[in-house]
């Protein structure tokens, strides 16, 4: 089960900061919510230069970014 | 979103706004969204100096082409609720701080690339002010979540602007407009508002952000932001230069005075201020125009933050600071600082009382 990070309704820098603070565990999966544009383009940009490739699948209202240890 | 997509953006904008100065308008100030805010309130009758009124189509153009760009997008999306009271004083003290120095972040980057050194202290005290803000960031400062507002609350900005350009071009008998001074030089009003139409548009795409850049730098190693506000510098400098607008030093600079301490400490606030809004003043209005309640709330703090800087003789001029401009300056950094430590320290407290669902 891989950690959920929730960061629907939050605006940048606040997503990536809370996505930073979850890589500390150092796990090989994540998932992060978002639920709008910057925030995905800023949390897939900090989660590749942490080493990790992103999926990105778009639902109702939030983008859903699958973060795994590359 | 790349760093040279962020560089060109830049560019584009340094080159816009040195010709916006060519133009008309006042030296170093094709755009400052401090600056034009306080020309605005003072063509609403909000304040009464006389030197610094004109309703500035740039603004206008700024938040009416990101609210058109994010429309064909599919990101205008209307959202608020974050806090937006505390918002409203932060927008209130930047531009406390702005004036103090006189200009935004945009501004100071453009007196940067006009050869102005007293932008340089500016400079210091702006990233002095962004990592004290990021040091509350990385504690857990926030401003809490945003949720999902009516259509009717976010277009009010755009609204407005709309409701000012036609009273520019169709009612100006009912606004002020400066006959001296820097409120008196301005672009012709349709290139004015082209081109901020056109920043508005490019700013809303690259997420360009003064603050945003030196921010990511201090938190993440991340200089893309940081491209654009570089990229403007230099293409302003030689815009400058090919103007024959560039003028090096400290002293004799276009709407501009040297006192250091108050430059530094101005932009200190500015930047301190900013990182807590989650972004600069430009950002504040492009996100305005994305439907985003909360900054348009925060760019209505800073129309009148302007209104009471000059009401008050808070706002420095060519001569200086004052001495109302210096005590408020020192009343800002003081609420800043109280606002950064209620939201960062008082969210233990406040997440246990509130249920991860809201309950209806």
């Amino acid at each position: 089960m891989a950690q959920i990070i929730d960061a629907c309704g939050r605006s940048c820098p606040e997503p990536v900061l809370m996505t930073k603070k979850a890589l500390e565990s150092h796990e090989a999966r994540y998932e992060v919510l978002v639920d709008n544009n910057t925030a995905r383009q800023n949390v897939t940009r900090f989660a590749k230069s942490a080493g990790y490739t992103v999926g990105v699948t778009e639902e109702a209202d939030l983008f859903r970014l699958v973060l795994t240890k590359s | 979103m790349k760093k040279w997509t962020l560089a060109l953006a830049g560019a584009v904008i340094g080159v816009i706004a040195v010709l916006l100065t060519v133009l008309g308008n006042p030296g170093n100030m094709g755009f400052c969204i401090a600056c034009f805010e306080r020309d605005i309130a003072g063509a609403l009758h909000l304040h009464s100096a006389e030197v610094v009124q004109y309703m500035r189509p740039e603004i206008i153009g700024l938040v009416l082409g990101a609210f058109l760009i994010a429309i064909a997008k599919k990101e205008f999306k209307p959202q608020g609720g974050s806090s937006p009271v505390t918002r409203f004083v932060l927008g209130f003290f930047v531009m406390v701080g702005a004036l103090m120095f006189l200009g935004c972040p945009l501004r100071m980057v453009l007196r940067l690339g006009g050869g102005d050194l007293n932008a340089v202290v500016g400079l210091v005290g702006f990233v002095a002010g962004i990592g004290a803000g990021v040091f509350f960031l990385n504690k857990g400062f926030s401003l809490k979540r945003t949720y999902r507002q009516t259509i009717a609350e976010g277009a009010w900005l755009p609204v407005i602007n709309v409701a000012f350009f036609a009273l520019l071009v169709a009612f100006p008998s009912v606004l002020i407009f400066s006959t001296s001074g820097p409120g008196a030089s301005h672009a012709p009003i349709w290139i004015s508002l082209l081109a901020g139409l056109v920043v508005g548009a490019i700013a809303q795409r690259t997420r360009l952000c003064m603050v945003g850049g030196i921010r990511d730098v201090l938190l993440f190693k991340d200089w893309t932001l940081l491209c654009g506000f570089v990229a403007i510098i230099v293409v302003a400098l030689i815009g400058n230069l090919i103007a024959g607008k560039f003028l090096f030093g400290f002293a004799g600079q276009p709407v501009a005075h040297t006192d250091g301490v108050w430059n530094f400490l101005g932009m200190t606030l500015v930047g301190f201020g900013s990182v807590l809004l989650g972004g600069c003043p430009l950002r504040q209005l492009i996100l305005s125009g994305e439907g985003n309640a909360d900054s348009s709330i925060s760019v209505v703090g800073m129309l009148l933050g302007a209104a009471f800087c000059h009401n008050f003789k808070l706002a420095s001029s060519g001569e200086g600071p004052t001495a109302n401009g210096k005590i408020a300056v020192i009343i800002g950094l003081v609420v800043v600082t109280v606002i950064a430590v209620v939201y960062t320290f008082n969210k233990k407290k406040a997440k246990a009382e509130t249920p991860a669902v809201p309950v209806a």
